[in-house]
């Protein structure tokens, strides 16, 4: 069959609505009789509520209602989390706060009114009695004797204590030639999706209906949950996620407010709508990253890693949310990276702190784990006095050695390492810059070379491995015109599957672009799905899409034969949307005809069903592992501090690339998250808990004048755990380029002596190594 | 303590009675029903809200619609021309320069304002002017590449309309 | 995002403007470019009862030349003054200073007169103001005045200006021969203000002796200030790389730098020492 799109750098189909502002974003959705809501939220991080008086509020202009936690305490049930790790302490998490508060942020009552503004000004009115207690900040002091405790029930800090082996770990130690450890902090950030969240509700009484619109990752996950917390039936509630302007794993969530909204709509009986702003969304959207590690390397002389130990603090905040618990346990599976290390164990304490939750931020546990060990891997050639290279080289697996298993457990699907790394030293021209980092050391110049291979661990997954479910569904309904509409489980937010799935559908039935429509997020519309986060919208939705795609063709198919009066079935073929005997390629029928007789039902062949359509739920039987090779080149500037990038060559293994533009758009947005985290992000909170980087003002995210030209490139290792041999990229920038960055700025500092420096490497911070040295 | 303005916005007059207090962009997205300008933050810092007013790049969100009496308004809706994109438009969609397209109103009407300054932008003069908008999902490259794709366009219709005169 | 309700007023010109300014004194704010006020009013940080906006004071905004001066309206846009080929001409760097504030939408908004009246201690504009030795015409129902920079710049957020007076102009000398200028800038990454600016003005003989020079210094301290110990150390020396590096350790003399999440007060005085130097060289470059 003449293969027309896949493969090819097709521009989005989605972007006409985008370019031209006609795109429907939760904010741009209006109802008639909608009303506003406006939330109050703890300016203490940790104190009792000894009351919360709203009579002023609700005398306000324009006010319809006032709510605090002890008005719905009853008809809201608490916001859910979905990890269930042995031993788990789970506190219990109103939507509104009850006796205390937890953190700066936490909501306290909500307003709703005419309008935006009145409903803002209500809030104003409220008066709240604070006795504020002592908060605990850090995660370390919060687990340490005598520490404040967040939540008095538990009596103490501790979450959760989680522990992975593998190999002999005491072994490996004994038999190391070296011992190489560091302690590092990987530090708490924010996601700032440039759309804030927001909801609005509405109920239809009548009909006994409750719609949410909400800016979310996962419409039907959301759905089962909401269902719950309101009491109302699944089938009764219908969630919507329309257009949604970024999640970075920050919206892939249950919110407070989601069910809030959810109840004040029914409550009130008029539509509600909740928009963030940009300073809540600082405060109480999910946060991501928060661990320290102590990292322990058991070494040979000649760079060969024996094992592992990582003892690592994950900061968890105040509540858990959704998916808390489980971040820190993807560090833990990942640990060991793209390297033959047969030894390791891995131990993680979870503690609370009066703080927002973390939870997923693109990568999710997996560029902390990347991070951990490829500084290791630099430390490591820094002790033996070997090329960061030569230390990677030597412990990489060869290609024929997958599918490859970890000491974590996992079984690495394919990979082809060496090549990745080779690949990129070449683009780079990575001998020549050793020699000219050496002259310019002689001038009082410093040049650093950072490398990071990574493996991650992508398309989550199979479904024992996720708390619910790891499968994806599509639904290909051919038209009677021939028109494709596919409704995927897949809730994507910017990442173009609109396109990619249009991509495979055009291929596998012949059919243009344009004839295909791709509906996603609304879970009136599409059957049960998953959603999009783990780099799985592609590897797993699409594999359904093309699952769905091989039922509707068999169907056609036989259908075909029997229009083209052929009993053998086989010997009808189906190429460039024609079906046609093969021993008779003169006798044909378009595909379009086909889809009509199917609808029309005149003539169908014994026992079969009318119309054209069909419905694939995928299940993976492993996750998938991209891995790469990234490499930073850096200059620093020892009077200040301040660094400046020269290169960033990117070698990427996705696996089969759908459509090379919409993989270097993921890869170029990764790396420039992770350039934040490497050398300007951090979520700052004070001794007493206030987040002191609230704002955009204080909280720098990367722009354009701080970003480098990105030189990408790919190697393309199929995936045999679906048929497309796609691996996925969503996460790949941001769990490789931190740690070339930081190596580069670290190898830059090497002729002064210092061998590690905790993110975000700040002009400042830099300034005082040198100093120091 | 209503006001009365007159508004030309996407080249159609409007006249609304305003409180003073009403932001430009609020007034843009809820009286005239314009959402394609869009909100990320409320400290003049992310660009999402830039429109062009009287020509100049503006963020809407850091003005009162009261200040906008007597103002000509460009909002990313009123760019195209007989359904015909604008070559700025054309660049983000054949160079990929959005993702979840949030911030691409915005990017958009600055890359007006940079091109309608600077024909002929190096990469560090394109880099300059979209620095007062941030975009979290591209990493800037592809807008990079779409301004370029832009710029060209625009120098090649101009001088291909020259010729036929 | 959403600020508390005033009452509006859009004088037509500026003797409406001032009346308003006397009849509500404190309780009103002048609305310029916005760029300051508006996103406080927006976090709550700012409530004026009554906001008058001098975006009609049509009068208050050009840039022409008077002798051997160059004055800028109030009410002059960032934009106009970073692109005024005047300016470019005869005052290099007010310009140049111009071009490092913010970002494009913020310099079309954004005026003089408001960035100075605000007196940010991380403005850009302050520490070339300072530099240039301008001085500043304040008006009010009652008469006008002049003030010279280094008496305008009284506190953070404080200026000279009395209750009831507008900042209406702001006079600069135009370049005059064999001098230089700079204005060189570290910025606070989140927020592009200045964590670090220094504007440097210097005259030299054809020996390359330092005849007169001034440094204005912005986002160190409470206030914008003038470098007086490094101009002390610079006049009538001959500017070799020692003159300029010792002259330049006295960047923070007599200054007690400001500290936040940004800097430390140790590493903001650093940066001033190492910009400061960094800015007389390229202003000697410049001449």
């Amino acid at each position: 069959m003449g293969k027309k799109f896949v493969g090819e750098p097709i521009p989005r189909v989605e972007d006409h609505r985008l370019i031209t502002g006609r795109s429907q974003y939760v904010d741009d959705i209006v109802r008639p009789r909608m009303v506003y809501a406006a939330i109050l939220r703890s300016i203490y991080a940790h104190a009792r509520l000894k009351a919360v008086n709203v009579e002023k509020a609700r005398q306000a202009p324009g006010v319809i209602a006032v709510f605090t936690g002890a008005d719905v305490r009853e008809a809201i049930g608490p916001v859910p989390v979905a990890s269930r790790l042995p031993d788990l302490k789970i506190p219990k998490h109103p939507v509104l706060a009850l006796e205390k508060v937890h953190y700066v942020g936490e909501p306290i009552a909500v307003v709703v009114a005419g309008d935006r503004y009145l409903a803002r000004d209500a809030v104003d009115m409220i008066e709240v009695e604070y006795e504020p207690l002592e908060a605990v900040v850090d995660p370390e002091r919060a687990i340490a004797e005598g520490a404040p405790i967040v939540h008095e029930e538990f009596g103490t800090n501790v979450a959760f204590v989680w522990r992975l082996s593998g190999g002999d770990i005491e072994r490996a130690f004994r038999e190391a030639d070296v011992v190489v450890s560091q302690r590092m902090v990987n530090q708490r950030l924010i996601p700032v999706a440039m759309e804030p969240r927001g909801v609005v509700a509405e109920y239809l009484p009548g009909e006994g209906q409750l719609t949410v619109w909400t800016s979310t990752q996962i419409p039907h996950l959301l759905r089962t949950q909401l269902a719950t917390m309101l009491g109302l039936a699944e089938n009764r509630l219908r969630v919507i996620a329309p257009e949604v302007g970024g999640g970075f794993g920050s919206k892939l969530n249950v919110y407070a407010e989601e069910a809030l909204v959810g109840y004040l709509a029914m409550r009130l009986g008029r539509p509600v709508k909740w928009i963030e702003t940009r300073r809540e969304n600082f405060l109480s959207t999910t946060h991501g990253r928060g661990q320290i590690a102590e990292v322990e390397a058991a070494v040979k002389r000649d760079g060969t890693v024996l094992g592992l130990r990582y003892k690592i603090i994950q900061d968890l905040g105040a509540y858990h949310q959704l998916l808390t618990p489980a971040i820190p346990t993807l560090t833990g599976l990942m640990a060991t990276g793209p390297y033959k290390i047969p030894n390791l164990h891995v131990q993680i304490v979870g503690a609370f702190t009066n703080k927002m939750a973390t939870d997923a931020y693109r990568g999710a546990g997996r560029p902390e784990a990347t991070y951990w060990l490829e500084r290791m891997m630099d430390r490591i050639a820094g002790e033996l006095g070997l090329d960061p290279v030569q230390v990677r080289m030597r412990n990489f697996p060869q290609p024929e050695e997958f599918p490859f298993p970890t000491a974590s457990g996992l079984a690495y699907d394919s990979g082809n390492y060496h090549q990745a790394l080779r690949r990129a030293m070449e683009l780079v021209g990575y001998e020549k810059l050793r020699q000219e980092q050496q002259q310019l050391r002689q001038q009082g110049r410093y040049l650093g070379i950072g490398i990071s291979t990574y493996v991650e661990i992508c398309a989550l997954g199979p479904s024992p491995a996720l708390p619910a479910g790891g499968w994806e569904s599509a639904t290909v309904r051919v038209e009677p015109t021939g028109k494709v509409t596919v409704l995927t489980g897949a809730s994507p937010h910017g990442q173009g599957q609109e396109t990619a799935f249009a991509q495979i559908v055009a291929d596998e039935l012949g059919v243009e672009l344009a004839d295909v429509r791709v509906i996603h997020g609304d879970t009136a519309i599409v059957q049960y799905g998953i959603g999009t986060f783990g780099s799985r919208a592609t590897a797993v939705g699409g594999t359904a899409v093309y699952g769905a795609l091989q039922k509707v063709k068999e169907k056609a198919t036989h259908l075909a034969a029997h229009l083209l009066g052929e009993e053998n079935v086989a010997n009808v073929a189906f190429e460039d949307g024609h079906f046609f005997l093969k021993d008779n390629p003169e006798r044909r029928m378009t595909f379009h005809e086909v889809a009509l007789a199917a609808y029309l039902a005149k003539n169908l062949p014994p026992g079969v069903e009318p119309g054209l359509e069909a419905t694939y739920f995928f299940e993976p039987s492993n996750f998938t592992f991209p891995f790469g090779a990234h490499i930073a080149v850096v200059e620093v500037d020892p009077e200040t501090g301040d660094v400046q990038f020269r290169r960033y060559v990117a070698v990427d293994d996705c696996g089969r690339v759908l459509n090379p533009l919409l993989v270097d758009g993921q890869v170029h947005g990764g790396i420039v998250q992770s350039l934040g985290q490497a050398l300007l992000e951090e979520a700052v909170y004070d001794e007493s808990g206030q987040l002191v980087t609230g704002e955009l003002t204080e909280y720098a995210i990367p722009k354009a004048t701080d970003v480098p030209w990105l030189e990408t490139d790919r190697t393309e290792t199929p995936s045999p755990v679906n048929p497309l041999g796609i691996k996925g990229v969503g996460e790949a920038g941001t769990i490789a380029a931190t740690p070339a960055i930081v190596n580069a700025v670290l190898d830059a500092l090497a002729p002064f002596g210092v061998q590690h420096l905790d993110m975000p490497l700040r002009p400042e911070k830099i300034w005082r190594a040198i100093r120091g040295a | 303590m209503g006001r009365t303005i007159e508004v030309t916005i996407n080249g159609l007059l409007y006249r609304h009675d305003v409180e003073p207090r009403l932001l430009l962009v609020h007034y843009l997205r809820d009286v005239i029903g314009l959402t394609g300008t869009h909100i990320g933050c409320e400290t003049s810092l992310c660009g999402a809200c830039t429109v062009l007013f009287n020509g100049a790049a503006v963020k809407s969100c850091t003005l009162f619609a009261v200040q906008a009496d007597g103002a000509e308004i460009t909002t990313i809706e009123g760019l195209a021309e007989n359904g015909q994109l604008h070559p700025i438009q054309e660049g983000f969609w054949m160079k990929h320069g959005l993702q979840c397209g949030y911030c691409t109103p915005g990017m958009i009407l600055a890359a007006h304002q940079l091109l309608s300054r600077s024909p002929d932008p190096s990469e560090e003069e394109i880099r300059r002017g979209i620095e007062g908008n941030l975009c979290r999902c591209t990493g800037y490259q592809h807008i990079i590449e779409a301004i370029r794709y832009a710029a060209e366009k625009i120098r090649v219709t101009r001088e291909g309309g020259a010729r036929s005169k | 995002m959403i600020p508390t309700a005033f009452e509006y007023f859009r004088p037509a010109n500026l003797s409406e403007a001032l009346a308003l300014l006397e009849q509500y004194k404190d309780e009103a704010k002048l609305l310029a470019g916005g760029h300051s006020l508006i996103p406080l009013m927006k976090l709550r940080l700012a409530q004026p009862q009554y906001v008058i906006d001098l975006g009609g004071v049509k009068e208050l905004s050009y840039i022409r030349e008077s002798g051997e001066h160059l004055l800028i309206g109030a009410m002059t846009r960032h934009v106009d003054v970073e692109t005024s080929e005047m300016l470019r001409q005869r005052c290099p760097l007010l310009a140049e200073t111009a071009h490092r504030i913010g970002d494009v939408q913020v310099r079309n908004m954004g005026t003089i007169g408001g960035s100075l009246a605000h007196a940010d201690p991380a403005a850009d504009y302050p520490a070339a103001i300072l530099a240039l030795g301008a001085e500043l015409r304040a008006v009010s129902t009652k008469g006008e005045r002049w003030i010279r920079a280094e008496d305008f710049f009284v506190d953070m957020l404080t200026t000279a200006l009395q209750p009831g007076e507008i900042l209406v102009e702001v006079k600069v000398p135009a370049l005059g021969p064999r001098t230089g200028t700079a204005y060189v800038k570290v910025a606070q990454k989140a927020s592009g203000f200045a964590l670090c600016g220094v504007a440097v003005v210097l005259a030299v003989d054809p020996n390359g002796v330092c005849q007169d020079v001034a440094v204005g210094i912005t986002g160190i301290a409470p206030k914008a200030y003038r470098a007086r110990a490094v101009e002390e150390a610079l006049r009538g020396r001959a500017l070799d790389a020692s003159v300029i590096a010792n002259a330049s350790a006295k960047a923070t003399e007599g200054i007690d730098p400001l500290e936040d999440l940004h800097a430390s007060a140790e590493y903001r005085a650093h940066l001033a020492r190492v910009w400061c130097r960094r800015a007389i060289e390229q202003a000697r470059e410049s001449v």
